[in-house]
Protein backbone atom coordinates (compact mmCIF):
# COMPACT_ATOMS: atom_id res chain seq x y z
CA UNK A 1 0.00 0.00 0.00
CA UNK A 2 3.02 2.28 0.07
CA UNK A 3 2.46 3.48 -3.46
CA UNK A 4 -1.12 4.36 -2.72
CA UNK A 5 0.06 6.25 0.34
CA UNK A 6 2.13 8.59 -1.77
CA UNK A 7 -0.69 8.95 -4.27
CA UNK A 8 -2.98 9.83 -1.40
CA UNK A 9 -0.60 12.53 -0.20
CA UNK A 10 -0.26 13.90 -3.68
CA UNK A 11 -3.97 14.10 -4.33
CA UNK A 12 -4.79 15.68 -1.02
CA UNK A 13 -2.02 18.20 -0.90
CA UNK A 14 -1.39 18.99 -4.54
CA UNK A 15 -3.41 21.49 -6.44
CA UNK A 16 -4.67 20.63 -9.86
CA UNK A 17 -3.01 22.73 -12.49
CA UNK A 18 -4.85 21.46 -15.55
CA UNK A 19 -6.73 18.55 -17.03
CA UNK A 20 -6.05 17.14 -20.44
CA UNK A 21 -8.60 15.03 -22.26
CA UNK A 22 -7.59 12.41 -24.79
CA UNK A 23 -10.55 12.03 -27.11
CA UNK A 24 -11.78 8.96 -28.92
CA UNK A 25 -10.46 7.98 -32.30
CA UNK A 26 -13.30 6.89 -34.59
CA UNK A 27 -11.34 6.18 -37.74
CA UNK A 28 -11.85 2.45 -37.26
CA UNK A 29 -15.54 2.71 -36.62
CA UNK A 30 -17.33 2.49 -33.32
CA UNK A 31 -14.68 0.34 -31.62
CA UNK A 32 -13.29 1.95 -28.49
CA UNK A 33 -9.95 3.49 -29.42
CA UNK A 34 -8.26 6.63 -28.16
CA UNK A 35 -6.17 9.11 -30.08
CA UNK A 36 -2.47 8.51 -29.67
CA UNK A 37 -1.56 12.10 -30.51
CA UNK A 38 0.63 13.49 -27.74
CA UNK A 39 -0.99 16.55 -26.10
CA UNK A 40 1.21 19.61 -25.88
CA UNK A 41 0.44 20.25 -22.20
CA UNK A 42 2.24 17.08 -21.20
CA UNK A 43 5.44 17.87 -23.06
CA UNK A 44 7.23 19.11 -19.97
CA UNK A 45 6.05 16.28 -17.77
CA UNK A 46 6.42 13.00 -19.53
CA UNK A 47 8.20 11.30 -22.35
CA UNK A 48 6.21 11.15 -25.56
CA UNK A 49 7.08 7.51 -26.18
CA UNK A 50 6.01 6.50 -22.72
CA UNK A 51 2.64 8.17 -23.07
CA UNK A 52 1.94 6.82 -26.50
CA UNK A 53 2.87 3.36 -25.28
CA UNK A 54 0.29 3.63 -22.51
CA UNK A 55 -2.45 4.75 -24.88
CA UNK A 56 -1.54 2.08 -27.40
CA UNK A 57 -1.71 -0.62 -24.75
CA UNK A 58 -5.10 0.66 -23.65
CA UNK A 59 -6.31 0.62 -27.24
CA UNK A 60 -5.17 -2.96 -27.62
CA UNK A 61 -6.94 -3.97 -24.44
CA UNK A 62 -10.20 -2.37 -25.56
CA UNK A 63 -9.87 -4.03 -28.95
CA UNK A 64 -9.49 -7.34 -27.15
CA UNK A 65 -12.65 -6.66 -25.17
CA UNK A 66 -14.70 -5.98 -28.29
CA UNK A 67 -13.11 -8.58 -30.49
CA UNK A 68 -15.43 -10.80 -32.51
CA UNK A 69 -13.91 -14.20 -32.22
CA UNK A 70 -14.93 -17.73 -31.46
CA UNK A 71 -14.79 -17.06 -27.74
CA UNK A 72 -17.27 -14.21 -27.88
CA UNK A 73 -19.58 -16.16 -30.17
CA UNK A 74 -19.57 -19.16 -27.85
CA UNK A 75 -20.26 -16.91 -24.90
CA UNK A 76 -23.07 -15.18 -26.79
CA UNK A 77 -24.76 -18.39 -27.86
CA UNK A 78 -24.41 -19.98 -24.46
CA UNK A 79 -25.89 -16.90 -22.87
CA UNK A 80 -28.83 -16.92 -25.27
CA UNK A 81 -29.53 -20.59 -24.61
CA UNK A 82 -29.52 -20.11 -20.85
CA UNK A 83 -31.72 -16.99 -21.20
CA UNK A 84 -28.79 -14.87 -20.02
CA UNK A 85 -28.93 -16.36 -16.54
CA UNK A 86 -25.38 -17.54 -16.98
CA UNK A 87 -24.20 -14.02 -16.24
CA UNK A 88 -25.32 -14.46 -12.68
CA UNK A 89 -22.44 -16.86 -12.19
CA UNK A 90 -19.78 -15.54 -14.48
CA UNK A 91 -18.62 -12.22 -15.83
CA UNK A 92 -18.82 -11.28 -19.44
CA UNK A 93 -15.59 -11.25 -21.38
CA UNK A 94 -15.87 -7.48 -21.67
CA UNK A 95 -16.06 -7.07 -17.90
CA UNK A 96 -13.03 -9.28 -17.40
CA UNK A 97 -11.02 -7.10 -19.76
CA UNK A 98 -12.29 -3.94 -18.06
CA UNK A 99 -10.90 -5.25 -14.80
CA UNK A 100 -7.58 -5.89 -16.51
CA UNK A 101 -7.64 -2.33 -17.82
CA UNK A 102 -8.36 -0.94 -14.36
CA UNK A 103 -5.41 -2.84 -12.95
CA UNK A 104 -3.17 -1.68 -15.78
CA UNK A 105 -4.10 1.95 -15.25
CA UNK A 106 -3.51 1.72 -11.54
CA UNK A 107 -0.15 0.14 -12.16
CA UNK A 108 0.80 2.83 -14.68
CA UNK A 109 -0.30 5.53 -12.28
CA UNK A 110 1.76 4.08 -9.47
CA UNK A 111 4.91 3.49 -11.46
CA UNK A 112 5.05 6.17 -14.09
CA UNK A 113 2.49 8.94 -13.76
CA UNK A 114 2.29 9.67 -10.06
CA UNK A 115 6.04 10.32 -9.71
CA UNK A 116 5.66 12.94 -12.45
CA UNK A 117 2.65 14.59 -10.89
CA UNK A 118 0.12 13.18 -13.32
CA UNK A 119 -2.93 10.99 -12.85
CA UNK A 120 -4.79 8.92 -15.39
CA UNK A 121 -8.51 8.40 -14.84
CA UNK A 122 -9.97 5.13 -16.04
CA UNK A 123 -12.05 5.94 -19.15
CA UNK A 124 -14.92 3.79 -17.91
CA UNK A 125 -15.57 6.43 -15.27
CA UNK A 126 -16.03 8.96 -18.04
CA UNK A 127 -18.34 6.75 -20.08
CA UNK A 128 -15.50 5.61 -22.37
CA UNK A 129 -15.46 9.07 -23.93
CA UNK A 130 -12.06 10.37 -22.86
CA UNK A 131 -8.90 9.51 -21.00
CA UNK A 132 -8.66 12.25 -18.42
CA UNK A 133 -5.12 13.17 -17.42
CA UNK A 134 -4.94 15.36 -14.34
CA UNK A 135 -1.82 17.49 -14.07
CA UNK A 136 -0.87 18.41 -10.52
CA UNK A 137 1.20 21.42 -9.60
CA UNK A 138 4.82 20.52 -9.07
CA UNK A 139 5.54 22.11 -5.71
CA UNK A 140 3.48 19.91 -3.42
CA UNK A 141 4.81 16.50 -4.41
CA UNK A 142 6.13 14.62 -1.40
CA UNK A 143 7.82 11.82 -3.28
CA UNK B 1 -55.53 -3.04 -33.49
CA UNK B 2 -58.05 -1.44 -31.18
CA UNK B 3 -56.71 -0.12 -27.95
CA UNK B 4 -57.88 -2.26 -25.11
CA UNK B 5 -58.58 -0.63 -21.76
CA UNK B 6 -55.30 -0.27 -20.03
CA UNK B 7 -54.69 -2.12 -16.79
CA UNK B 8 -51.85 -0.87 -14.70
CA UNK B 9 -49.82 -3.73 -13.44
CA UNK B 10 -47.73 -2.77 -10.48
CA UNK B 11 -44.02 -3.40 -10.30
CA UNK B 12 -44.80 -6.55 -8.33
CA UNK B 13 -45.69 -8.37 -11.50
CA UNK B 14 -42.69 -6.95 -13.25
CA UNK B 15 -40.34 -8.10 -10.55
CA UNK B 16 -41.91 -11.48 -9.99
CA UNK B 17 -39.76 -14.15 -11.49
CA UNK B 18 -37.34 -11.53 -12.68
CA UNK B 19 -34.52 -12.45 -10.40
CA UNK B 20 -32.70 -14.52 -12.96
CA UNK B 21 -32.96 -11.99 -15.72
CA UNK B 22 -31.77 -8.80 -14.09
CA UNK B 23 -28.65 -7.26 -15.55
CA UNK B 24 -26.10 -7.26 -12.79
CA UNK B 25 -23.23 -5.53 -14.53
CA UNK B 26 -23.72 -2.32 -12.62
CA UNK B 27 -23.23 -4.03 -9.27
CA UNK B 28 -19.91 -5.58 -9.89
CA UNK B 29 -18.00 -2.39 -10.47
CA UNK B 30 -18.70 -1.16 -6.98
CA UNK B 31 -16.18 -3.60 -5.57
CA UNK B 32 -13.31 -2.98 -7.94
CA UNK B 33 -10.16 -1.53 -6.45
CA UNK B 34 -10.32 1.37 -8.88
CA UNK B 35 -13.51 2.55 -7.24
CA UNK B 36 -11.85 2.83 -3.85
CA UNK B 37 -8.86 4.54 -5.33
CA UNK B 38 -10.91 7.04 -7.29
CA UNK B 39 -13.05 7.78 -4.28
CA UNK B 40 -10.00 8.63 -2.24
CA UNK B 41 -8.75 10.79 -5.08
CA UNK B 42 -11.77 13.01 -4.92
CA UNK B 43 -11.52 13.99 -1.27
CA UNK B 44 -11.92 17.75 -0.91
CA UNK B 45 -8.75 19.55 -0.09
CA UNK B 46 -10.12 21.61 2.74
CA UNK B 47 -10.67 18.56 4.91
CA UNK B 48 -7.15 18.47 6.27
CA UNK B 49 -8.47 16.73 9.36
CA UNK B 50 -9.64 13.96 7.13
CA UNK B 51 -6.24 13.88 5.47
CA UNK B 52 -4.39 13.43 8.77
CA UNK B 53 -6.84 10.82 9.86
CA UNK B 54 -6.39 9.13 6.55
CA UNK B 55 -2.63 9.02 6.87
CA UNK B 56 -2.83 7.56 10.37
CA UNK B 57 -5.32 5.00 9.32
CA UNK B 58 -3.52 4.05 6.14
CA UNK B 59 -1.70 1.40 8.07
CA UNK B 60 -4.97 -0.30 8.82
CA UNK B 61 -5.68 -0.83 5.19
CA UNK B 62 -7.22 1.10 2.36
CA UNK B 63 -10.87 0.25 2.71
CA UNK B 64 -11.02 1.03 6.39
CA UNK B 65 -9.48 4.41 5.84
CA UNK B 66 -12.06 5.09 3.18
CA UNK B 67 -14.86 4.32 5.56
CA UNK B 68 -13.28 6.46 8.25
CA UNK B 69 -13.02 9.27 5.78
CA UNK B 70 -16.67 8.89 4.84
CA UNK B 71 -17.61 9.13 8.47
CA UNK B 72 -15.56 12.17 9.33
CA UNK B 73 -16.53 13.85 6.08
CA UNK B 74 -20.17 13.67 6.93
CA UNK B 75 -19.73 14.84 10.50
CA UNK B 76 -17.89 18.02 9.47
CA UNK B 77 -19.93 18.94 6.45
CA UNK B 78 -23.52 18.13 7.16
CA UNK B 79 -25.59 19.93 9.76
CA UNK B 80 -27.54 16.91 10.94
CA UNK B 81 -25.55 14.77 13.31
CA UNK B 82 -25.25 11.08 12.73
CA UNK B 83 -27.56 9.27 15.09
CA UNK B 84 -25.73 6.01 15.00
CA UNK B 85 -22.11 5.86 13.95
CA UNK B 86 -22.90 2.76 11.94
CA UNK B 87 -20.38 2.83 9.15
CA UNK B 88 -22.48 1.27 6.42
CA UNK B 89 -25.50 3.52 6.91
CA UNK B 90 -24.09 6.71 5.49
CA UNK B 91 -26.93 8.65 3.83
CA UNK B 92 -25.38 8.53 0.38
CA UNK B 93 -27.38 8.75 -2.76
CA UNK B 94 -26.96 6.36 -5.61
CA UNK B 95 -26.21 7.75 -9.03
CA UNK B 96 -29.56 6.80 -10.51
CA UNK B 97 -31.32 9.14 -8.11
CA UNK B 98 -29.71 12.14 -9.74
CA UNK B 99 -29.66 10.85 -13.29
CA UNK B 100 -30.18 13.78 -15.66
CA UNK B 101 -32.20 11.93 -18.30
CA UNK B 102 -35.94 11.37 -18.34
CA UNK B 103 -35.89 7.77 -17.22
CA UNK B 104 -37.66 5.90 -14.50
CA UNK B 105 -35.75 3.59 -12.21
CA UNK B 106 -37.05 0.71 -10.14
CA UNK B 107 -35.57 -1.78 -7.71
CA UNK B 108 -33.00 0.70 -6.44
CA UNK B 109 -31.54 1.36 -9.85
CA UNK B 110 -31.54 -2.16 -11.24
CA UNK B 111 -34.39 -1.54 -13.65
CA UNK B 112 -34.35 1.34 -16.10
CA UNK B 113 -37.25 2.35 -18.31
CA UNK B 114 -38.50 5.31 -20.29
CA UNK B 115 -40.85 7.83 -18.77
CA UNK B 116 -44.01 6.74 -20.59
CA UNK B 117 -44.63 3.12 -19.82
CA UNK B 118 -48.36 2.84 -20.45
CA UNK B 119 -47.98 1.10 -23.79
CA UNK B 120 -45.54 -1.38 -22.28
CA UNK B 121 -48.19 -2.51 -19.82
CA UNK B 122 -50.58 -2.85 -22.73
CA UNK B 123 -48.09 -5.14 -24.49
CA UNK B 124 -47.79 -7.25 -21.36
CA UNK B 125 -51.54 -7.49 -20.97
CA UNK B 126 -52.07 -8.46 -24.60
CA UNK B 127 -49.47 -11.19 -24.44
CA UNK B 128 -50.65 -12.54 -21.09
CA UNK B 129 -54.33 -12.49 -22.00
CA UNK B 130 -53.84 -14.10 -25.40
CA UNK B 131 -51.61 -16.82 -24.03
CA UNK B 132 -53.82 -17.26 -21.01
CA UNK B 133 -56.85 -17.87 -23.20
CA UNK B 134 -54.87 -20.24 -25.38
CA UNK B 135 -53.65 -22.34 -22.48
CA UNK B 136 -57.02 -22.40 -20.76
CA UNK B 137 -59.31 -23.17 -23.65
CA UNK B 138 -57.37 -24.64 -26.51
CA UNK B 139 -54.63 -26.61 -24.87
CA UNK B 140 -56.70 -29.14 -22.96
CA UNK B 141 -58.53 -30.12 -26.14
CA UNK B 142 -55.42 -30.17 -28.30
CA UNK B 143 -53.33 -32.01 -25.73
CA UNK B 144 -55.88 -34.78 -25.65
CA UNK B 145 -56.66 -34.90 -29.35
CA UNK B 146 -53.23 -34.37 -30.81
CA UNK B 147 -50.22 -34.36 -28.52
CA UNK B 148 -49.25 -32.93 -25.12
CA UNK B 149 -46.19 -31.45 -26.76
CA UNK B 150 -48.32 -28.52 -27.90
CA UNK B 151 -48.78 -26.86 -24.51
CA UNK B 152 -45.16 -27.65 -23.66
CA UNK B 153 -43.79 -25.91 -26.73
CA UNK B 154 -46.29 -23.13 -26.30
CA UNK B 155 -45.23 -22.69 -22.71
CA UNK B 156 -41.55 -22.58 -23.59
CA UNK B 157 -42.15 -20.01 -26.31
CA UNK B 158 -44.28 -17.93 -23.96
CA UNK B 159 -41.58 -17.89 -21.29
CA UNK B 160 -38.92 -16.96 -23.83
CA UNK B 161 -41.06 -14.10 -25.17
CA UNK B 162 -41.68 -12.79 -21.69
CA UNK B 163 -38.03 -13.09 -20.72
CA UNK B 164 -36.75 -11.22 -23.74
CA UNK B 165 -39.44 -8.55 -23.41
CA UNK B 166 -38.53 -7.86 -19.81
CA UNK B 167 -34.86 -7.89 -20.60
CA UNK B 168 -35.35 -5.37 -23.43
CA UNK B 169 -37.53 -3.12 -21.34
CA UNK B 170 -35.52 -3.13 -18.17
CA UNK B 171 -31.95 -2.88 -19.36
CA UNK B 172 -29.87 0.15 -20.18
CA UNK B 173 -29.97 0.54 -23.99
CA UNK B 174 -26.47 2.01 -24.09
CA UNK B 175 -26.95 5.48 -22.65
CA UNK B 176 -23.93 7.73 -22.87
CA UNK B 177 -23.34 9.64 -19.66
CA UNK B 178 -23.21 13.39 -20.00
CA UNK B 179 -19.90 15.19 -20.03
CA UNK B 180 -18.38 16.39 -16.77
CA UNK B 181 -18.02 20.19 -16.53
CA UNK B 182 -14.27 19.94 -17.13
CA UNK B 183 -14.73 17.97 -20.32
CA UNK B 184 -17.42 20.32 -21.57
CA UNK B 185 -15.23 23.34 -20.88
CA UNK B 186 -12.31 21.71 -22.64
CA UNK B 187 -14.43 21.00 -25.73
CA UNK B 188 -15.75 24.55 -25.72
CA UNK B 189 -12.22 25.87 -25.64
CA UNK B 190 -11.22 23.70 -28.59
CA UNK B 191 -14.24 24.77 -30.60
CA UNK B 192 -13.67 28.44 -29.84
CA UNK B 193 -10.08 28.14 -30.93
CA UNK B 194 -11.16 26.46 -34.14
CA UNK B 195 -13.87 28.99 -34.94
CA UNK B 196 -12.13 32.16 -33.92
CA UNK B 197 -14.12 35.03 -32.52
CA UNK B 198 -15.82 36.35 -35.58
CA UNK B 199 -18.90 38.50 -35.37
CA UNK B 200 -21.33 36.32 -37.26
CA UNK B 201 -22.59 32.93 -36.19
CA UNK B 202 -20.48 30.07 -37.58
CA UNK B 203 -22.17 26.85 -38.76
CA UNK B 204 -23.33 24.30 -36.14
CA UNK B 205 -20.74 22.18 -34.50
CA UNK B 206 -19.76 19.07 -36.41
CA UNK B 207 -16.62 17.07 -36.72
CA UNK B 208 -15.84 15.00 -39.76
CA UNK B 209 -14.23 11.62 -39.52
CA UNK B 210 -13.32 9.13 -42.19
CA UNK B 211 -14.40 5.62 -41.35
CA UNK B 212 -13.48 2.86 -43.75
CA UNK B 213 -13.38 5.32 -46.59
CA UNK B 214 -16.71 7.01 -45.86
CA UNK B 215 -16.92 10.53 -44.45
CA UNK B 216 -19.10 10.54 -41.37
CA UNK B 217 -20.24 13.72 -39.61
CA UNK B 218 -20.14 13.68 -35.83
CA UNK B 219 -22.62 16.09 -34.35
CA UNK B 220 -22.26 17.97 -31.10
CA UNK B 221 -25.05 17.26 -28.62
CA UNK B 222 -26.00 20.44 -26.79
CA UNK B 223 -27.79 18.59 -24.03
CA UNK B 224 -25.10 16.06 -23.25
CA UNK B 225 -22.23 18.40 -24.24
CA UNK B 226 -20.34 15.74 -26.15
CA UNK B 227 -19.60 14.98 -29.73
CA UNK B 228 -21.79 12.01 -30.41
CA UNK B 229 -19.94 8.87 -31.45
CA UNK B 230 -20.88 7.54 -34.88
CA UNK B 231 -24.27 5.80 -34.91
CA UNK B 232 -25.27 7.37 -31.62
CA UNK B 233 -28.33 9.55 -31.49
CA UNK B 234 -30.11 11.63 -28.91
CA UNK B 235 -33.51 10.30 -27.93
CA UNK B 236 -35.81 13.24 -27.34
CA UNK B 237 -38.23 11.15 -25.32
CA UNK B 238 -35.65 9.90 -22.85
CA UNK B 239 -33.37 12.94 -23.18
CA UNK B 240 -30.26 10.77 -23.47
CA UNK B 241 -27.69 10.07 -26.11
CA UNK B 242 -27.81 6.36 -26.87
CA UNK B 243 -25.08 4.37 -28.57
CA UNK B 244 -26.03 2.70 -31.82
CA UNK B 245 -29.49 4.16 -31.48
CA UNK B 246 -32.08 2.10 -33.30
CA UNK B 247 -35.39 3.62 -32.27
CA UNK B 248 -37.48 4.37 -29.23
CA UNK B 249 -40.05 1.64 -28.90
CA UNK B 250 -43.15 2.56 -26.89
CA UNK B 251 -44.36 -1.05 -26.95
CA UNK B 252 -41.31 -2.03 -25.02
CA UNK B 253 -41.20 1.15 -22.96
CA UNK B 254 -37.52 1.86 -23.64
CA UNK B 255 -35.05 2.92 -26.30
CA UNK B 256 -33.54 0.18 -28.40
CA UNK B 257 -29.81 0.67 -28.68
CA UNK B 258 -26.53 -1.14 -28.60
CA UNK B 259 -27.01 -3.05 -25.39
CA UNK B 260 -30.54 -4.31 -25.84
CA UNK B 261 -30.94 -4.65 -29.60
CA UNK B 262 -30.35 -8.39 -29.52
CA UNK B 263 -32.98 -8.86 -26.82
CA UNK B 264 -35.41 -6.76 -28.83
CA UNK B 265 -34.79 -8.84 -31.93
CA UNK B 266 -35.18 -12.09 -29.99
CA UNK B 267 -38.39 -10.72 -28.55
CA UNK B 268 -40.03 -9.88 -31.88
CA UNK B 269 -38.74 -13.08 -33.47
CA UNK B 270 -40.06 -15.31 -30.71
CA UNK B 271 -43.28 -13.32 -30.55
CA UNK B 272 -43.77 -13.95 -34.29
CA UNK B 273 -43.34 -17.67 -33.71
CA UNK B 274 -45.67 -17.54 -30.73
CA UNK B 275 -48.44 -15.70 -32.58
CA UNK B 276 -48.15 -17.99 -35.60
CA UNK B 277 -48.17 -20.98 -33.25
CA UNK B 278 -51.26 -19.80 -31.40
CA UNK B 279 -52.98 -18.74 -34.60
CA UNK B 280 -52.35 -22.11 -36.22
CA UNK B 281 -53.53 -24.15 -33.26
CA UNK B 282 -56.64 -22.09 -32.60
CA UNK B 283 -57.65 -22.68 -36.19
CA UNK B 284 -56.81 -26.37 -35.78
CA UNK B 285 -58.95 -26.47 -32.67
CA UNK B 286 -61.94 -24.95 -34.47
CA UNK B 287 -61.51 -27.29 -37.42
CA UNK B 288 -61.25 -30.39 -35.25
CA UNK B 289 -64.28 -29.42 -33.22
CA UNK B 290 -66.33 -28.69 -36.29
CA UNK B 291 -65.39 -32.10 -37.69
CA UNK B 292 -66.66 -33.67 -34.51
CA UNK B 293 -69.76 -31.60 -33.89
CA UNK B 294 -70.39 -29.40 -36.89
CA UNK B 295 -69.27 -25.81 -37.32
CA UNK B 296 -72.02 -23.92 -35.49
CA UNK B 297 -71.99 -26.04 -32.36
CA UNK B 298 -68.20 -25.75 -32.31
CA UNK B 299 -68.65 -22.02 -31.95
CA UNK B 300 -71.25 -22.45 -29.24
CA UNK B 301 -68.97 -24.72 -27.23
CA UNK B 302 -66.26 -22.15 -26.77
CA UNK B 303 -67.43 -19.26 -24.63
CA UNK B 304 -68.43 -15.83 -25.97
CA UNK B 305 -67.18 -16.19 -29.56
CA UNK B 306 -63.71 -16.08 -28.15
CA UNK B 307 -62.13 -17.98 -31.07
CA UNK B 308 -63.09 -15.24 -33.46
CA UNK B 309 -61.66 -12.39 -31.41
CA UNK B 310 -58.66 -14.54 -30.79
CA UNK B 311 -58.26 -15.24 -34.46
CA UNK B 312 -58.71 -11.60 -35.36
CA UNK B 313 -56.11 -10.42 -32.82
CA UNK B 314 -53.69 -13.07 -33.94
CA UNK B 315 -54.22 -12.29 -37.59
CA UNK B 316 -53.34 -8.63 -37.18
CA UNK B 317 -50.43 -9.37 -34.84
CA UNK B 318 -49.04 -11.92 -37.23
CA UNK B 319 -48.87 -9.48 -40.08
CA UNK B 320 -47.44 -6.58 -38.09
CA UNK B 321 -45.01 -8.55 -35.94
CA UNK B 322 -43.83 -10.91 -38.66
CA UNK B 323 -43.35 -7.88 -40.87
CA UNK B 324 -41.33 -6.16 -38.19
CA UNK B 325 -39.20 -9.26 -37.65
CA UNK B 326 -38.51 -9.44 -41.34
CA UNK B 327 -37.52 -5.79 -41.42
CA UNK B 328 -35.14 -6.17 -38.50
CA UNK B 329 -33.66 -9.32 -40.00
CA UNK B 330 -32.83 -7.24 -43.06
CA UNK B 331 -31.33 -4.51 -40.86
CA UNK B 332 -29.19 -6.97 -38.95
CA UNK B 333 -27.90 -8.66 -42.06
CA UNK B 334 -26.86 -5.32 -43.54
CA UNK B 335 -25.66 -3.93 -40.18
CA UNK B 336 -27.83 -0.83 -40.23
CA UNK B 337 -29.97 0.79 -37.60
CA UNK B 338 -33.61 1.77 -38.12
CA UNK B 339 -32.47 5.36 -37.80
CA UNK B 340 -29.96 5.00 -40.64
CA UNK B 341 -32.37 3.10 -42.83
CA UNK B 342 -35.12 5.66 -42.47
CA UNK B 343 -32.75 8.53 -43.22
CA UNK B 344 -31.22 6.59 -46.09
CA UNK B 345 -27.73 7.30 -44.79
CA UNK B 346 -26.10 4.44 -46.65
CA UNK B 347 -28.45 3.98 -49.55
CA UNK B 348 -26.98 4.00 -53.02
CA UNK B 349 -29.52 6.64 -54.01
CA UNK B 350 -27.40 9.24 -52.25
CA UNK B 351 -24.44 8.69 -54.45
CA UNK B 352 -22.53 6.08 -56.30
CA UNK B 353 -19.84 5.78 -53.69
CA UNK B 354 -22.17 5.65 -50.74
CA UNK B 355 -21.88 2.42 -48.80
CA UNK B 356 -22.21 1.28 -45.21
CA UNK B 357 -18.80 1.53 -43.54
CA UNK B 358 -19.85 -0.55 -40.57
CA UNK B 359 -20.89 -3.63 -42.47
CA UNK B 360 -18.51 -6.58 -42.25
CA UNK B 361 -19.15 -7.50 -45.86
CA UNK B 362 -21.09 -10.70 -45.47
CA UNK B 363 -24.49 -11.44 -43.95
CA UNK B 364 -23.30 -14.16 -41.61
CA UNK B 365 -20.69 -11.99 -39.88
CA UNK B 366 -23.15 -9.12 -39.61
CA UNK B 367 -25.71 -11.36 -37.92
CA UNK B 368 -23.17 -12.89 -35.58
CA UNK B 369 -21.82 -9.50 -34.63
CA UNK B 370 -25.25 -8.12 -33.82
CA UNK B 371 -26.59 -11.14 -31.97
CA UNK B 372 -23.63 -12.99 -30.50
CA UNK B 373 -21.04 -10.24 -30.19
CA UNK B 374 -19.67 -9.14 -26.82
CA UNK B 375 -22.20 -7.36 -24.64
CA UNK B 376 -20.73 -4.06 -23.48
CA UNK B 377 -21.39 -3.08 -19.87
CA UNK B 378 -23.55 -0.17 -18.87
CA UNK B 379 -21.67 3.12 -18.94
CA UNK B 380 -23.86 4.91 -16.49
CA UNK B 381 -23.22 2.87 -13.32
CA UNK B 382 -26.71 3.35 -11.94
CA UNK B 383 -26.13 1.75 -8.57
CA UNK B 384 -22.81 3.38 -7.75
CA UNK B 385 -22.73 5.90 -4.96
CA UNK B 386 -22.30 9.57 -5.68
CA UNK B 387 -18.82 10.54 -4.60
CA UNK B 388 -17.76 13.75 -2.92
CA UNK B 389 -16.81 16.88 -4.82
CA UNK B 390 -14.06 16.69 -7.36
CA UNK B 391 -11.99 19.86 -7.01
CA UNK B 392 -13.14 21.73 -10.06
CA UNK B 393 -10.52 23.67 -11.90
CA UNK B 394 -12.83 25.60 -14.21
CA UNK B 395 -15.35 28.14 -13.03
CA UNK B 396 -19.01 27.59 -13.86
CA UNK B 397 -19.60 27.98 -17.54
CA UNK B 398 -21.27 31.37 -17.33
CA UNK B 399 -18.92 33.33 -19.46
CA UNK B 400 -18.68 31.06 -22.44
CA UNK B 401 -20.36 32.38 -25.52
CA UNK B 402 -22.28 29.86 -27.55
CA UNK B 403 -20.99 30.04 -31.07
CA UNK B 404 -23.10 28.22 -33.52
CA UNK B 405 -25.97 27.60 -31.18
CA UNK B 406 -29.41 28.45 -32.45
CA UNK B 407 -31.49 30.88 -30.44
CA UNK B 408 -33.58 28.19 -28.79
CA UNK B 409 -30.55 26.09 -27.95
CA UNK B 410 -28.77 29.14 -26.62
CA UNK B 411 -31.61 30.00 -24.31
CA UNK B 412 -31.77 26.36 -23.28
CA UNK B 413 -28.07 26.44 -22.44
CA UNK B 414 -28.38 29.72 -20.57
CA UNK B 415 -31.29 28.47 -18.55
CA UNK B 416 -29.35 25.32 -17.77
CA UNK B 417 -26.38 27.34 -16.56
CA UNK B 418 -28.47 29.70 -14.52
CA UNK B 419 -30.16 27.03 -12.46
CA UNK B 420 -28.71 26.58 -9.01
CA UNK B 421 -26.59 23.67 -9.96
CA UNK B 422 -25.83 22.09 -13.29
CA UNK B 423 -27.11 18.58 -13.92
CA UNK B 424 -24.72 16.69 -11.69
CA UNK B 425 -22.14 14.80 -13.66
CA UNK B 426 -21.87 11.22 -12.67
CA UNK B 427 -18.37 11.13 -11.29
CA UNK B 428 -18.64 14.03 -8.90
CA UNK B 429 -21.25 14.65 -6.34
CA UNK B 430 -24.28 16.82 -6.54
CA UNK B 431 -23.28 19.93 -4.69
CA UNK B 432 -26.81 20.53 -3.58
CA UNK B 433 -26.58 17.42 -1.46
CA UNK B 434 -23.95 18.96 0.72
CA UNK B 435 -24.70 22.66 0.54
Amino acid sequence: MAETHSLQDMRQQAAIAAKVFIQRDYTNGTVCQFQTKFPSELETRIDKQQFEETVRTLNNLYAEAEKLGSQSYIEGCLACLTAYTIFLCMETHYEKVLKKIAKYIQEQNDKIYAPRGLLLTDPIERGLRVIEVTIFEERSLTR
Amino acid sequence: MDVVAERRLGPSLATAGLGTLLPLTANRRDDSPTRRLSFEAHLPRDLSSCGDLNQQLMHLGGSESMRECEYSQISTRSSTPMETPYKKRTPKKRKWESFPGRNKFYCNGRIMMAKQTGVFYLTLVLILVTCGLFFTFDCPFLALQLTPAIPVIGGALFLFVLGTLLRTSFSDPGVLPRATPDEAADLERQIDVANGSSGYRPPPRTKEVVINGQTVKLKYCFTCKIFRPPRASHCSLCDNCVERFDHHCPWVGNCVGRRNYRFFYMFILSLSFLTIFIFAFVITHIILRSHQNGFLSALKDSPARYPFTHVVVCFFSVWSIVGLSGFHTYLISSNQTTNEDIKGSWSSKRGKDNYNPYSYGNIFTNCCAALCGPLPPSLIDRRGFIQSDTPQLTPPTNGITMYGATQSQQSHMVSEIETERPPPPLSSSSRAASQ
